[in-house]
């Protein structure tokens, strides 16, 4: 992440942070890590099918919805 | 007490041409029905017309009838004439033009899990409607949304009707139904974005209709919508009946949300019916905080009382229930059980995060899809995309639908498989006179001219016609009449046989 353009990060520091992500990753039990996963990837799934059951102009159809009022 | 009492609900749902905003919705509605009404069970005779003959739409439950120029009941007769369609369904629904919506008017059933399966055959009814026509040469796509309004001003209804003992002083259902129905929308709330009638603040709020409703009693429908509607027409013996028309429900998606809005309410209304409540819960002002608590997903916004005391609308609806549990002891019927045990499920899950019911209710499941999408796009509530996705979780096509997808996904929970409502279409409740009306209507299609709640007409080539009245929603069922229609190869036959009784 960010490899190029480290803003002025130290090696050090980036070490630093690599080592702890390290350790709270081995903190987390891989089965919840593996359902987190999951999960996360069903909900970018849903967000897909989403984007692909739309109309292509939000919009336009937003602003083409228009009904008479009734009961 | 029971939950089980005779009701029905009736559907408009939004209509829309792509790309035509202009298109006359009294046309591509009668469009619709007219495809729908192309099914080879209903085009064998000719289509049989609406009986309005016991209508009375003006009278009002408060004991007078109107008299101004609110409705003209000749220009309703008028609208089969001046081409709105109706057809009346072999399940005993009804499928017709209201206003500028197709509208679907269930059969009468007697209990809230037949309202979740006929309301979902008449979504079914209506997806395939809209299949039908654009099948049809000359007629382009037609949409149609199950839900209450454009965000642009109008609004169009989801109503109920509870069959109620003529006994009940109307009083009392304006003093304890009234808490209820403002508070209700937790769960039965189909969400929506916007606030105000045109949408103009960009929130997410709980209900599609509340912010339409502006007085607590009245006969309108259409303008000054009241959280109470006073239209008594009870399409039975008026002697012994009224038929309460509540207008203030969303449609609903969720299969749960159906039958906890209607089973709650037939239970509310059952207690109003023995006079259980004491109007301690009466609000101080029903109509602000009807918008109040729909304003507010978090569910904190505390309810002013009549008697000073502030409850969430949480609260409001656990003292209800706690009444209805004494009011019911443990020896209640099994419908009844059930829909109190799910009522305390919903609100105990409401109490720790209404998130909890994304896969169960409305306005949580839409909540929670717009909340992930907007996470990932980083927009804010006014976006388009936002919007767009608010109505397409009302698209009645199962592929385009996006409640439909989610279902399709495993992600809410059903109380019905897709057979039973598939066969709801055109088989008719057991237990009402939509069995006889329905049955009518398979059997007879050449002879049945007119039909209506309460009447089927028959021309059986006499001088003149027969009408057979049906004032009695608990007669005409499969148990009285089932084996008449076996035995009768004619009308004729069925009419020698209960004009004779």
């Amino acid at each position: 992440m960010a490899a190029k353009d480290s803003g002025g990060q130290s090696q050090s520091q980036r070490s630093r942070q690599e080592a702890d992500a390290e350790t709270t990753e081995a903190a987390v039990d891989p089965e919840i890590a593996e359902r987190h996963e999951a999960i996360t990837e069903e909900v970018d799934d849903l967000l897909d099918e989403i984007d692909e059951v739309l109309e292509t102009n939000s919009e336009e159809f937003v602003r083409s919805f228009v009904q008479k009022g009734g009961q | 007490m029971t939950v089980r009492r005779i009701m029905g609900t009736e559907i408009e749902y939004g209509i829309s041409v792509p790309g035509q905003p202009g298109a006359n919705p009294m046309v591509t509605s009668s469009q619709i029905v007219n495809a729908y009404a192309a099914r080879p069970e209903l085009s064998k005779g000719g289509r049989a017309r609406w009986d309005y003959e016991e209508e009375t739409p003006l009278r009002d439950a408060r004991g007078f009838t109107y008299t101004g120029a609110l409705y003209d009941p000749a220009e309703n007769l008028a609208d089969e004439d001046s081409g709105l369609a109706n057809v009346i369904l072999t399940n005993g629904a009804r499928l017709y033009v209201d206003h500028a919506h197709p509208e679907y008017s269930t059969p009468e059933v007697t209990n809230p899990r037949e309202i979740v399966l006929f309301d979902k055959a008449g979504e079914m009814t209506m997806a395939e409607a809209a299949l039908r026509a654009a099948h049809t040469p000359g007629i382009g796509p037609i949409n149609l949304y199950k839900n209450n309004t454009d965000n642009k001003g109008a609004s169009y209804g989801a109503h109920e009707n509870y069959l109620m003992s003529r006994q009940t002083p109307f009083a009392d259902i304006v003093a304890h139904f009234t808490p209820f129905l403002v508070t209700r929308q937790i769960f039965a709330g189909a969400g929506r974005i916007g606030i105000g009638q045109d949408a103009s603040e960009h929130r997410y709020q709980i209900s599609q209709r509340a912010d339409f409703f502006e007085v607590e009693v009245g006969l309108e429908t259409t303008l000054k919508r009241p959280i109470i509607n006073t239209r008594d027409e009870p399409h039975a013996d008026a002697e012994r009946y009224r038929r309460l028309h509540v207008i203030i429900g969303d449609a609903n998606l969720a299969e749960y949300a159906t039958y906890l809005k209607v089973g709650t309410a037939s239970i509310v209304l059952a207690m109003i019916e023995s006079g259980a409540f004491d109007g301690s819960l009466a609000i101080a002002e029903p109509v602000a905080e009807l918008r109040a608590v729909s304003h507010d997903p978090s569910l904190r916004h505390k309810i002013e009382l009549r008697n000073g005391k502030r409850l969430t609308a949480i609260e409001l609806q656990m003292s209800i229930l706690e009444q209805a549990e004494a009011y019911c002891g443990a020896d209640t019927d099994p419908d009844t059980r059930e829909v109190l045990d799910r009522w305390a499920y919903v609100l105990d899950a409401l109490a720790r995060d209404p998130m909890e019911l994304a896969d169960m209710l409305d306005w949580p499941a839409k909540l929670s899809l717009l909340d992930r999408y907007r996470e990932r796009e980083n927009l804010d509530w006014g976006a388009a995309k936002l919007q767009a996705i608010d109505l397409q979780y009302h698209d009645v096509r199962p592929e385009k639908g996006l409640y439909h997808r989610l279902v399709a996904r495993g992600k809410m929970k059903r109380l019905l498989t897709d057979t039973e409502i598939i066969d709801a279409m055109t088989e008719p409740p057991s237990d009402t006179r939509a069995f006889f009306r329905g049955r009518c209507l398979a059997r007879y299609p050449s002879e049945v001219v007119a039909a209506s709640w309460d009447s089927v007409i028959f021309d059986v080539g006499a001088d003149s016609l027969v009408r057979v009245p049906m004032m009695e929603p608990e007669k005409g069922t499969k148990a009285h009449v089932g084996e008449l229609f076996e035995r009768c190869e004619a009308a004729k036959d069925l009419l020698d046989v209960i004009t004779a009784d």
